[in-house]
């Protein structure tokens, strides 16, 4: 059958049709025209996909899916001073939000001060300035934090922000065992791709295994890890690569875990997962699929984890930022749609919708309205949240979670020739073949091989922007300097100078470091302040440049 | 190209986005140009002295991270200091043209937005240069 359609392709008037079309996924995937039982004659349900809750969860991660409950809808939001973005999440959970995600600008992501002269320029543009607790207090003032789940983008000083958001809670009467939420803390791909990198690897691996350990006793209900591939894919890696390197990341977290003496079963079922969707439609939702398969095995045959919950992938989606075009920007609400469309079908636990001005600037509180309501009309008009994994059984889909299975595999292979992933990125490797990827994909937009509307055809001549871009005022910076210096005056440095001498001794010994630093914080240490300390002891990550 | 043409790509302050500063440095690199490329986290000092030990023609700085307005006049005015006003300073990056028309009174090369072809810049140097 499929013969007869290719002689059908090969007459001219077919072909010119097809010519501007893609014949390969952004993987370079070939794609037939059509995919027949024979492309899943191998196929096994019960081994493949099996019921949607149970292993290997390639339909989904709960039995009920959507019926059960929404996915949480979580906007990624941050910008100004504390008191700038704690408006913005009362707007937000106003407008039918269910869950917050924190956005840290750069300064807080390096772990710096915003006095910090490193800072200059930057502070509360890309995201909001928390420099102590006294920030993070203002950033949740009314906003009850035992009710509400967070998410925290912050990586190499997340065990010091997390202290931050502890200690705040408990000053609002919340206990820690109640908190609901995720940090980011994978460092692996901050190596790779997103680079807000702190400390050389091994520390900061120290640091995360303490981390896990103390929020199985102390949080319990806490995601310790969002293991990221939104970032690699960011840097420009394909979908394949986004896919075998995060859960390479994921896979090394487990190792090391186990390394440092923790019960796989304790510590697996807190580590969440946090996916790119791109304009590949199929492709995307066939990496999701595969995503959930791969995981479940690994866990379950390989680490030899007995909990079900261990061998969960729940993640976190996003729409993909780098694919927002500046020009006709009104056109990234119907990308964004499609990404998130993509999302939901390959079952996401969490979205996060981009606003239609990111490529210019943080959102607008319109522009950001917009991109929540994409996600609610998919979930409450367009019916997609009633049938569970609607393209299981798809021979294309089916086919295409197989083929990008495989190939996650092949970069498995690779990376365990080199050492494992920790040795790969020290070698550079991860990061090398991003590269190449974001060049050759550059590369076929300038040829045409890809066509981006607006951008390289279909193009306004003249096009003026016409939506309006959120601006952040430079007194933020002053205002940040101008609190910094009250809270040096206020607290007590007698105590702040202990906790850091103590945090110090702490990171010397085998002791789990996240005490000393939450007892810092609570002192009103600074994000600075405990950072410098421990970089004392353990070091600076500094990267190689290469191109 | 006779002599090759020296240009510096710069990532300057916190800013870890680093996906369009290698695109072009290798565009420029496959183009003729000889490339440097700093790598992360560099102060306008670090860059405007490696510009100088590596005797450039150009430096392109690559900033998403809304600090251009505090960067670029930095970068500049080190420049001026250390009588090295001959090197080009141009960039790249997420700038308003309301702070484009600002950097360019101040006497800032071509800065280019998000979607450019690498090949506009390309031209835009060769044109500069006179090549």
């Amino acid at each position: 059958m499929e013969k007869i359609w290719e002689a059908r392709l090969k007459t001219e008037k077919v072909k010119e049709k097809l010519s501007i079309i893609n014949d390969e996924t952004i993987s370079g995937i070939p794609v037939k025209i059509i995919y027949l039982p024979a492309d899943i004659k191998n196929l096994d349900y019960d081994r493949n996909l099996g019921m949607p809750g149970k292993y290997p969860f390639t339909r989904g991660v709960r039995e009920t899916m959507y019926r059960g409950r929404i996915w949480t809808m979580r906007q990624f939001s941050g910008f100004g001073t504390s008191k700038d973005t704690n408006k913005r999440y009362k707007f937000l959970l106003a407008h039918g939000e269910t869950g917050l995600s924190v956005a840290f600008d750069f300064p807080t992501l390096y772990g710096r001060d915003s006095d910090d002269p490193l800072s200059e320029g930057e502070v509360g543009k890309c995201g909001v300035a928390i420099s102590s607790l006294a920030d993070m207090e203002t950033l949740f003032d009314g906003i009850p934090m035992g009710d509400v789940s967070t998410s925290m983008t912050i990586n190499g000083p997340a065990s010091v922000v997390w202290a931050f958001y502890i200690a705040a809670a408990e000053n609002q009467g919340v206990k820690s065992k109640v908190l609901r939420g995720t940090i980011q803390n994978d460092i692996l791909k901050e190596y790779i791709a997103q680079k807000s990198w702190l400390f050389p690897p091994e520390p900061s691996m120290r640091i995360i295994t303490d981390i896990m350990a103390f929020a199985a006793k102390e949080v319990p209900q806490w995601n310790t890890i969002s293991i990221s591939g939104y970032h690699i894919r960011e840097a420009g890696s394909t979908a394949v690569q986004e896919l075998a390197f995060t859960l390479k990341d994921g896979l090394t977290y487990v190792e090391e875990g186990i390394k440092a003496g923790l019960d796989v079963d304790v510590f697996a079922p807190r580590l969440s997962y946090f996916f790119n969707s791109h304009l590949d439609f199929f492709e995307e939702i066939a990496k999701f699929r595969a995503a959930r398969r791969i995981w479940a095995r690994e866990l379950k045959n390989k680490y030899k984890a007995k909990k079900h919950e261990s061998w969960l992938v729940r993640f976190h989606t996003q729409t993909a930022g780098c694919t927002l075009t500046a020009q006709q920007p009104e056109n990234n609400i119907v990308r964004t749609a499609l990404q998130g469309l993509a999302a939901v079908l390959g079952g996401t636990q969490s979205l996060h919708t981009n606003s239609m001005d990111e490529t210019w600037a943080l959102p607008t509180e319109k522009a950001v309205l917009i991109a929540l309501r994409t996600q609610q009309l998919l979930a409450y008009e367009t019916g997609i949240a009633n049938v569970i994994d609607p393209l299981g059984g798809s021979y294309y889909v089916e086919s295409l979670t197989n083929r990008m299975e495989e190939e996650a595999y092949k970069y498995f292979d690779k990376i365990d020739k080199l050492g494992g992933m920790i040795k790969a990125i020290e070698n550079g490797f991860p990061q090398r073949e991003i590269a190449n990827a974001a060049y050759k994909y550059q590369k076929a937009v300038e040829a045409k091989r890809r066509i981006i509307v607006g951008v390289n055809d279909l193009v306004l001549e003249d096009e003026k922007l016409e939506i309006p871009i959120l601006k952040i005022d430079h007194q933020v910076e002053q205002e940040q300097h101008r609190r910094l210096n009250t809270l040096r005056k206020k607290r007590d440095n007698n105590k702040v100078r202990k906790a850091l001498k103590e945090l110090k001794r702490v990171a010397q010994s085998k002791e789990n470091i996240m005490y000393p630093i939450l007892d810092a914080a609570r002192e009103y240490a600074t994000l600075g302040e405990i950072c410098e300390a421990m970089k004392e002891i353990f070091g600076v990550y500094k990267e190689p440049p290469m191109f | 190209m006779d002599k090759k043409l020296r240009i510096l790509v710069a990532k300057p302050g916190l800013d870890g986005h680093d996906r369009g500063a290698k695109v072009v440095a290798r565009a420029l690199r496959d183009a003729g140009f000889e490339v440097i490329y700093t790598g992360l986290h560099q102060t306008p000092e670090m860059v405007v002295s490696t510009a100088l030990q590596e005797d450039v023609n150009a430096i392109g700085l690559s900033i998403l991270s809304g600090a251009h307005m505090t960067i670029f006049p930095n970068v500049l005015k080190l420049l001026k200091k250390k009588k090295a006003a001959n090197i080009l300073l141009f960039g790249g990056g997420i700038i308003p043209d309301e702070d484009k028309k600002i950097l360019y009174k101040l006497g800032i090369g071509k800065l280019f937005g998000p979607g450019t072809d690498t090949t506009e810049i390309i031209d835009y140097l060769k044109k500069y240069f006179k090549l």
